[in-house]
């Protein structure tokens, strides 16, 4: 981790998520009819936003590789989605203790939790698929389509889930017009979003560069095998 | 015309060779029978229970005996070189995909039409009340399997770990159809009518159908050849 932005993005995350767990756990009170539990929302919440930007990223990367055929997007997209699933699982798993505490259950078939658990499951996929193949162009292609398709599918599961009676807490921040947050308890969710973010995006940074590592080794391994 | 004729080509070789030896059609049948009868020991089948779980239950019997059908589409080119020899002639990618989707969505078709009438005897449900509607969630949704399907073994038949993989990709993908299916067999099996807010299963199962066939087609050159 050779390089001095990566250094300052850890830094000014740490400082925020140490800043915001003072915030959180310090000094806002507890919310009037959920007690002390409400605070997993700032990881719950940021979590899934961070988990989304990584998919979508994965998305454009996928396009990008199948356009373009370089392997630094295949990079960047396989990265995203390593990243991103991590952030998922944090999402359903904080989700899940929230739901033993509130709703006495740890798992519901709502929506919105089968919906997650689904496009969780759809990455999880996406990392066989990459597992079983050897051939790097070949993995990066197919891969970049499952992507695709991977993306449009959590769409589409996401809408339906309108459609679907649902349990989940409806919106409460207020860019999503939900207004259900006091503003001094908004904005330390903000915070930690970006502070999780950052961390996502040192994460990417170093997963591309193994993978680029790996992609110098294994042609290396080729020229060998060659000569 | 001139685009879906090598398609239907595809279609029709791979019916003809299917229909001769007939293994994958017996292949998946009898894996429908088979999970039609542990669905028996499942719960207890009463009519009561039917009504609740028909859709559910026939739907599970069609997914799973699927991945038979679908596995076989493009595994059955690989011995003899086929598939690269399909790939070099002058057929595009789309129009294989497209050729190979039809075939295998006849061949759901057929195990889904045989396989309902074993149903209504087994679980003594009277099915054909509504038809009509019931036919059309089966076309529909007969579809969104066969599309998803095939481009999914598209993109696993070269793989050592290939039937492995396709269930694992296929399942999740396929969530908002099968929800739909089931929902709405639920209701026609029942006898009831599909009421204005149920329409919107419909709507559901026939944009995913439109959005996977149009993906697959401007994405089947790129998975067939790069």
């Amino acid at each position: 981790m050779r390089n001095p932005i990566l250094y300052l993005f850890a830094a000014v995350a740490a400082v925020l998520l140490a800043w915001d767990l003072y915030k959180v756990f310090m000094v806002l009170p507890d919310e009037l009819n959920q007690g002390m539990i409400y605070r997993i929302i700032y990881f719950h919440v940021p979590a899934a936003m961070v988990a989304f930007a990584a998919f979508f990223g994965s998305l454009v990367a996928s396009a990008g590789y199948l356009t373009t055929k370089e392997m630094r997007y295949d990079s960047f997209s396989a990265a995203a989605i390593e990243v991103g699933f991590v952030f998922a699982t944090v999402n359903l798993v904080t989700g899940s203790i929230w739901g033993r505490i509130i709703w006495g259950i740890w798992w519901t078939w709502d929506a919105r939790l089968t919906s997650m658990f689904v496009c969780w499951l759809l990455y999880a996929a996406y990392l066989l698929l990459r597992r079983a193949i050897d051939e790097p162009a070949q993995r990066a292609r197919l891969s970049a389509v499952l992507s695709i398709f991977a993306f449009t599918d959590v769409v589409i599961v996401w809408k339906s889930i309108e459609w679907w009676r649902t349990q989940h807490p409806g919106p409460v921040l207020s860019i999503r017009g939900g207004g259900g947050m006091a503003p001094g308890m908004q904005a330390p969710l903000y915070w930690n979003a970006l502070a999780l973010a950052l961390l996502a995006t040192i994460l990417l940074v170093l997963r591309m560069r193994q993978e680029a590592a790996r992609r110098e080794i294994d042609s290396l391994r080729r020229q060998a095998y060659a000569l | 015309m001139k685009f879906l004729r090598p398609a239907l080509l595809i279609a029709s070789k791979d019916l003809r060779s299917e229909f001769r030896t007939k293994e994958t059609l017996n292949a998946s049948f009898s894996f429908a029978l088979a999970i039609l009868v542990l669905f028996s020991f499942a719960f207890d089948p009463d009519s009561d229970m039917i009504r609740q779980i028909a859709g559910g239950l026939l739907w599970m019997v069609f997914a799973f005996s699927s991945a038979l059908i679908l596995n076989r589409g493009f595994a059955r080119e690989v011995p003899n070189d086929c598939l690269d020899t399909l790939i070099a002639s002058p057929v595009s990618g789309a129009q294989l995909f497209l050729g190979k989707t039809l075939a295998n969505y006849v061949l759901l078709l057929l195990v889904e039409a045989v396989s309902l009438p074993v149903f209504g005897v087994f679980y003594n449900a009277n099915w054909a009340r509504r038809l009509g509607p019931l036919m059309l969630v089966f076309v529909l949704a007969a579809w969104a399997l066969a599309v998803m399907g095939t481009m999914f073994s598209a993109l696993t038949v070269n793989l050592r770990l290939r039937e492995l993989m396709l269930p694992a990709l296929l399942y999740p993908a396929l969530v908002p159809a099968l929800m739909a299916a089931i929902q709405l067999t639920n209701l026609l099996i029942a006898g009831d009518t599909v009421g204005k807010e149920d329409q919107i299963w419909f709507r559901l199962l026939a944009g995913f159908d439109a959005i996977f066939t149009l993906l697959g087609l401007a994405l089947a050159e790129t998975v067939f050849v790069g």
